[in-house]
């Protein structure tokens, strides 16, 4: 299939860099580039292929990322055993909070303001709770080796970022083309004319959230592995969240590579901004969010529906969407 | 084990915090309640409101309370504006997209006050800020005894506005039935922009009467936002009594929950609260059955 083609010549490319550069900038950019896709791929899987608005990504995240701190420090377990352990974690996460919302018929607004609020709550138990290190924290003990997932290189976590974003991808390109992906696209659209030809709304939507949380949970996972600490306010602050939504949304919702697009694209963004006026205090960030609010004002398809939106469309600021609220 | 002394003192300050959330809500319950615009620029407009207050003190004089008569058209003029100029335009009328564009109008509104008076937290000083008053075993500032009937000022306006004047009759309408209110030649866009100009009008009192007691900084206004969304879908969309209890019933179980379980889980009965009424009772305590 042409999808997985695509994925895995992005793999070939993309984890070929290191062999041809040491370059500590390039690397890096690589490294964080790939994170943010890791992020918005998996916001994309639940808002852009389920249409469910989560404002509260951060939840999945930050359970991925103290699960992968606690099961080292305190459980005595091999990171690379601890990984899909904090995927299973965000994943059950998502199972509670999509079974919760979506029981009670949740959507839209309510459903972003309900996510938002659970990761609200989780913040505040991880500050108060004694396992999380509460307020300090948790620091991980730097043991450089291969075997404890802590690279003496950016180029072992590049791949293992890449190994990630693949499985992303994957999962992405599944909804597209699987028999699942097509209920749940259809459950986006209407749901209600779903439910009628026999598609099971709630299980369908559930799924999507178990899948988005475990994503995120990885990501949170390899947040710890690199920078070796986690705080409630990394964990499960409102940026995390933004960071997942905005790259998926900017990029494209429901597409395979506009995620991707958008993150990569948000990061250089962010990078130049923060080089060009590093010494003003607030003007990159600014820019950003003018930056931000222009691209919603002029692609509303994201920067992946450029190739199908007429130039003229988008300068008029195609008008035809202008009533579907 | 609680006696009188220690709460009674710990609920009238609940309350007493509780208005100046319900302040802040009253607005958010125009914009979301009505429109269903999830505003995440409230908490940055209120930052900016603050500013306004504290620049107004600092470089002429004006006591806060006598800025209501600048800052309140101030806001709605500032409200108008962004929602016709910007929100409005950028969006196309998209919920996500209102969702962006109002997120990143907060980044764009928090990083120049940033850029502008730096990460510094600044207070005002008045004759007044120290003032206590007594009531049964509770001191209370005077300050905050004023931001509640402020509160309720603020209320009792915006339901006259809405149930008395052809614009709350046209920003009714609106809400029930876009497409019909249009047909009936209601200007929507000018409609929406009102509701926003009117929610930020709300946010300009608010910043005045809660400046004598309170401080700003760049980010202060992340903290009231999903307290006020709480206080939206808690007190019912769109209804100014629900929100005004709402705000008062939050105050009151902050306070409550940090005297019971200590300062830091305290915050954690907010947003319980918050889950269960989503989940349970999406309508609201306050508001009519949909």
């Amino acid at each position: 299939m042409k999808d997985f083609r695509n994925i895995a010549l992005f793999v070939v490319l993309v984890g070929a860099v290191p062999l041809f550069t040491d370059s500590g900038v390039m690397l890096n950019f690589v490294m964080t580039s790939l994170y943010a896709c890791l992020l918005s791929q998996a916001w994309n899987v639940l808002g852009g292929f389920g249409g469910q608005f989560s404002f509260g990504h951060a939840l999945f995240f930050g359970t991925g990322a103290y699960v992968q701190a606690i099961a080292q420090m305190q459980w005595g377990l091999s990171p690379w055993v601890a990984l899909p352990l904090a995927m299973v974690f965000a994943a059950g996460v998502g199972a509670f909070v999509g079974a919760a919302s979506f029981r009670y018929g949740l959507k839209g607004s309510y459903f972003a303001l309900v996510t938002l609020a659970f990761a609200e709550v989780f913040r505040i138990l991880a500050t108060s709770v004694p396992f999380t290190g509460a307020g300090v924290g948790l620091m991980l003990p730097l043991k450089e080796s291969a075997a404890n997932m802590q690279f003496g290189s950016r180029a072992g976590f590049i791949w293992l970022m890449l190994g990630l974003v693949t499985l992303a991808l994957c999962i992405t390109a599944w909804l597209r083309h699987s028999r699942f992906g097509a209920y749940l696209q259809a459950v986006r659209d209407n749901e209600d004319a779903a439910r009628a030809i026999g598609v099971n709304p709630f299980s369908v939507k559930l799924i999507a959230t178990i899948l988005s949380g475990g994503l995120m949970g990885a990501a949170g996972a390899f947040y710890v592995q690199v920078f070796q600490y986690i705080d409630p306010g990394i964990a499960f602050g409102a940026h995390t969240s933004v960071e997942a939504l905005v790259g998926a949304i900017v990029g494209g919702m429901g597409t395979l590579w506009g995620p991707l697009l958008g993150a990569v694209s948000l990061h250089i963004l962010a990078d130049l901004t923060r080089n060009l006026f590093g010494q003003l205090p607030g003007i990159n960030m600014v820019i950003y969010g003018v930056v931000l609010i222009v691209i919603v004002m002029f692609l509303p398809r994201g920067i992946a529906g450029l190739g199908t939106t007429r130039p003229l469309q988008w300068l008029r600021g195609s008008k035809s969407d202008g009533d579907k609220s | 084990m609680l006696d009188f002394n220690i709460l009674f003192p710990s609920v009238l300050n609940g309350i007493t915090t509780g208005a100046v959330y319900a302040l802040i809500a009253l607005g958010l319950t125009l914009i979301y309640g009505v429109l269903h615009i999830i505003n995440f620029a409230h908490g940055a407009s209120l930052m900016v409101a603050l500013y306004g207050v504290y620049m107004l003190k600092q470089h002429f004089g004006v006591d806060p309370y006598m800025a209501l008569p600048i800052m309140v058209p101030a806001m709605f003029v500032l409200g108008y504006a962004l929602q016709r100029g910007v929100i409005n335009r950028a969006s196309h009328g998209k919920d996500e997209n209102i969702l962006l564009v109002t997120l990143g109008l907060s980044i764009v509104l928090e990083n120049l006050a940033l850029l502008f008076f730096k990460s510094d937290t600044r207070t005002i000083e008045t004759a007044y800020t120290l003032t206590t008053v007594q009531i049964g075993p509770a001191f209370i500032a005077l300050p905050k005894l004023v931001s509640f009937a402020g509160a309720l000022v603020v209320s009792a306006v915006l339901l006259l506005i809405v149930q008395k004047t052809d614009l709350g009759r046209a920003i009714r309408a609106v809400s029930k039935e876009k497409q019909g209110a249009r047909l009936m030649g209601i200007d929507v866009d000018h409609v929406y922009a009102m509701c926003f100009g009117l929610g930020l009008a709300s946010l300009g009192a608010a910043a005045c009467f809660l400046m004598p007691a309170y401080y700003v900084n760049p980010q202060v206004g992340n903290g009231f936002v999903l307290v006020a969304f709480t206080i939206v879908v808690l007190g019912g969309m769109g209804s100014f009594a629900g929100a005004l209890l709402g705000g008062l019933l939050i105050g009151v179980v902050e306070s409550l929950g940090g005297l019971l379980l200590g300062e830091s889980l305290g915050q954690v009965g907010i947003f319980v609260i918050f889950i269960a009424v989503l989940l349970l009772r999406p309508q609201g305590f306050f508001g009519a059955k949909a």
